[in-house]
């Protein structure tokens, strides 16, 4: 039998969402692993996510010293490979900060600390988080964030469009994010940040197991064959 | 090498929505204020750095606003050096 997906969980200083997400990661058939921002490698890890959270406190911009920890130089090169990375609310953040993602995150129009669950409507199975996804579906996750606006050029947001890289998008729009956008992923699909946490909607007791889908569909872009129960 | 303060002002690009701006002027009126209009919110941040000279100090801390001080996506940044 093939041995579970390893999924990197990387612990910033502030990070607040680590354990939630190792926890999903395994209900769906992977293994979670914390790594700490200071280290220089991924210790072999399958695929990489940064979770939610204030990262050094959000100090200056979410994100915006983040991405000096030395684990982001792994995490690029891990990127470039091909590897799999997925950003979750403050995870996104630092991914457009360091430049793994193009745009940026906004305070939320109404200037509203949003905390409430969403429906999402996906937009293409063509990532590394949404490849056993169905385009069209609807899923309920939660959102809870501040700055979550998602703002980019007109260049940028045309060829996000073009390329077919919007992921999801809100079905009603909470924040003011241009063209509804709640992920994105990257020209080569393997990259990944989003604001919703599909790891706070990995089990009906906690409201909605709609997040499965995109976690399990993370650890099928691992590249290691798993029996998953979606 | 002489030691410059410099000041970084830090605003939203324009076509950039300020929310912040538009909180504070939505709230003057009932404060009483009247005639105050396009309120914009940004950073100050002030430091000093040893340079050559005032041109060397603007140039070098210019460089940091683009690396780090400021999100060239969303804000632009201006730098004055102060000394």
């Amino acid at each position: 039998m093939a041995r579970s997906p390893m999924v990197g969980v990387v612990v910033f200083p502030g990070s607040n969402c680590e354990h939630d997400v190792v926890e999903a990661v395994t209900s769906v058939g992977g293994r979670g692993v914390l790594l700490w921002h200071d280290q220089a490698d991924l210790g072999g890890v399958d695929a990489v996510v940064l979770p939610g959270g204030f990262a050094h406190g959000d100090y200056l911009r979410p994100g915006a010293i983040a991405r000096f920890s030395p684990i982001l130089d792994a995490i690029t090169a891990f990127a470039a490979d091909g590897g799999p990375v997925v950003g979750i609310c403050n995870g996104f953040q630092v991914l457009t900060e360091a430049g793994l993602l193009p745009g940026a995150l906004q305070k939320n129009r109404g200037l509203k600390f949003l905390c409430k669950t969403v429906e999402l409507r996906v937009a293409t199975e063509r990532s590394a988080l949404t490849c056993s996804a169905t385009p069209g579906s609807i899923l309920r996750i939660p959102i809870n964030h501040f700055e979550g606006q998602y703002t980019c050029d007109e260049r940028t947001l045309a060829t996000l469009r073009n390329d077919d890289r919007v992921v999801l998008r809100y079905v009603d729009n909470p924040n003011g994010s241009m063209d509804d956008i709640a992920g994105i992923c990257s020209e080569g699909r393997n990259v990944v940040g989003l604001m919703p946490h599909p790891e706070r909607a990995s089990d009906e007791l906690l409201g909605s197991a709609d997040g499965r889908v995109l976690l399990t569909s993370l650890l099928v872009a691992a590249g290691v064959a798993v029996a998953v129960a979606v | 090498m002489t030691r410059f303060p410099v000041l970084v002002e830090i605003s939203l690009r324009e076509g950039i929505a300020d929310p912040q701006g538009a909180t504070i002027e939505r709230a003057l009126p009932a404060l009483g204020f009247e005639g105050i209009a396009d309120v914009q919110v940004g950073k100050a941040i002030r430091l000093t750095i040893e340079a050559d000279d005032a041109d060397d100090a603007r140039d070098r801390v210019r460089q940091l606003c683009d690396r780090l001080l400021a999100n060239p996506v969303i804000e632009d940044a201006a730098v004055t050096v102060l000394g």
